[in-house]
């Protein structure tokens, strides 16, 4: 693979197509989990993990699968992979598993993992669909950070919470002091919507100030958005 | 499609070709299931004994826990609707505690898991919740790993007492007019917590004798 489609991918999966802002799938995961960063970022490295696992194996396999039944052989393989990925957590990461236990096998019903199949791996080869995956899932990630950060700064006071189950010996952050009257409302539920709320604003901010810069510039080059975007 | 293949050949060929997947992909899953089963197993009972050390103080008993236990039908004094569990430690063959799950059902997430372990002569020697959904950053203090105070979570306050120290009536929290402190805007998951330990050592201590007497995996 060429460095301008590596390019293409990484600048989709990390801004332009981010999953977190601007597709939008996987609402519910995204919401459920990020009420800390230690479990947002955790959540976001198994589904990255997931799609890249599925992303390879469908575009290694695509051959074989006929059009007609694409989607059923999809789910199937997307879900043998996180059972797959499920198990191994169980078996290898076990306090992992223990705080993130009954996401792990949501990750089968995360709109993102199919999408990405069906837009991307089911057309593209192996090496290319695994980047995708990847730059699509870190795109996820770093969302789902800003997003969990965010919340637990402002409901707890602290960052990192939790982070003593991944990497003993390690402790939380404190950021308000042993005072913070905890602002709850971040951590729950409607928080989450908010937050992301937020995000989303911003988001769209920064890109229609590029925008209106990109357009009052001279044209130089034609800009890296040749890819269109995938629907889902 | 080339014209030569008829709707039922199609049919047949796709049928068949997601029997195949489907037989490749259960085979991938059940050797990961048998490669990962003794270390998922091996976990599951390490992470067992680290809240029965929890509960219990580790060294005060020297059966295998794990393997001396009374299955107990649906018991409404402890919360079990589908039955449970008693594990029972001894020293020597002398009976030391009884280590039993019980349920809060009043929890504000509803259902608690609880492990209450009560020794011979009627002192809860500990107790920790399992599971439970409680509103995070609220009422999961119950929970010691997501407690602040760290140095004397709020679950270990019933550590060490019996009847004798608080008496039945008083096994509350302050609120309802008992001994125990909840904290401010979280009383419903500490008096829930509270409540069913309180039962489960009323239950320890009314069935201490029968419960060790019974054969191993019997029930009493």
């Amino acid at each position: 693979m060429n460095m301008q489609s590596f390019r293409d991918n990484a600048w989709n999966g990390l801004w332009k197509q981010n999953t977190g802002l601007v597709q939008l799938l996987g609402l519910c995961p995204i919401l459920a989990i990020s009420t800390s960063m230690v479990n947002a970022v955790s959540l976001g490295l198994a589904t990255l993990l997931v799609m890249a696992l599925a992303n390879f194996a469908i575009a290694s396999l695509r051959n074989f699968i006929p059009y007609e039944i694409r989607i059923p052989v999809f789910i199937l393989i997307i879900a043998a992979l996180v059972t797959m990925v499920d198990l191994s957590f169980n078996a290898y990461l076990h306090e992992l598993y223990l705080v993130l236990g009954i996401f792990i096998p949501l990750i089968v019903t995360n709109c993102i993992v199919l999408a990405r199949v069906e837009a991307y791996a089911a057309k593209n080869g192996p090496l290319e669909s695994t980047v995708d995956a990847v730059m699509m899932g870190l795109g996820l990630v770093w969302v789902l950070a800003l997003l969990g950060g965010i919340r637990e700064l402002i409901g707890n006071g602290t960052l990192f919470g939790g982070i003593d189950m991944i990497f003993p010996g390690l402790s939380p952050i404190s950021v308000f002091g042993p005072d913070y009257p905890n602002f709850l409302i971040a951590i729950l539920p409607p928080g989450g919507f908010f937050a992301l709320g937020c995000l989303i604003a911003l988001y769209n901010w920064i890109s229609s100030r590029a925008a209106a810069r990109a357009a009052a510039r001279p044209k130089t080059a034609p800009a890296p958005d040749a890819e269109a975007a995938p629907t889902s | 499609m080339t014209t030569r293949y008829t709707a039922s050949h199609t049919s047949l060929r796709t049928a068949g070709i997601m029997l195949v997947f489907t037989v490749l992909f259960t085979m991938v899953m059940s050797l990961t299931y048998n490669a990962t089963r003794p270390a998922i197993e091996a976990s599951e009972l390490r992470e067992k004994m680290r809240l029965i050390n929890d509960v219990l103080r580790p060294g005060s008993f020297d059966n295998v826990l794990l393997d001396d236990y009374v299955e107990l039908g649906p018991t409404p004094e402890l919360g079990l609707d589908k039955g449970g569990r008693v594990y029972r430690a001894r020293n020597g063959g002398q009976p030391v505690a009884l280590v039993i799950e019980t349920v809060a059902p009043n929890g504000y997430g509803g259902r608690i898991q609880l492990i209450v372990a009560v020794s011979v002569d009627g002192h809860v020697t500990g107790v920790r919740a399992i599971t439970h959904s409680e509103t995070p950053g609220l009422g999961d203090y119950i929970d010691p790993k997501k407690d602040k105070d760290k140095a004397k979570p709020w679950i270990t306050q019933f550590t060490g007492l019996s009847f004798a120290e608080v008496a039945a009536d008083k096994w509350k929290v302050k609120r309802d007019g008992g001994a125990f402190h909840s904290r401010v805007g979280a009383t419903i998951s500490a008096r829930a917590v509270t409540d069913a330990s309180g039962k489960a050592l009323a239950w320890a201590v009314r069935h201490n004798r029968d419960l060790f007497a019974a054969k191993n995996g019997d029930r009493p």
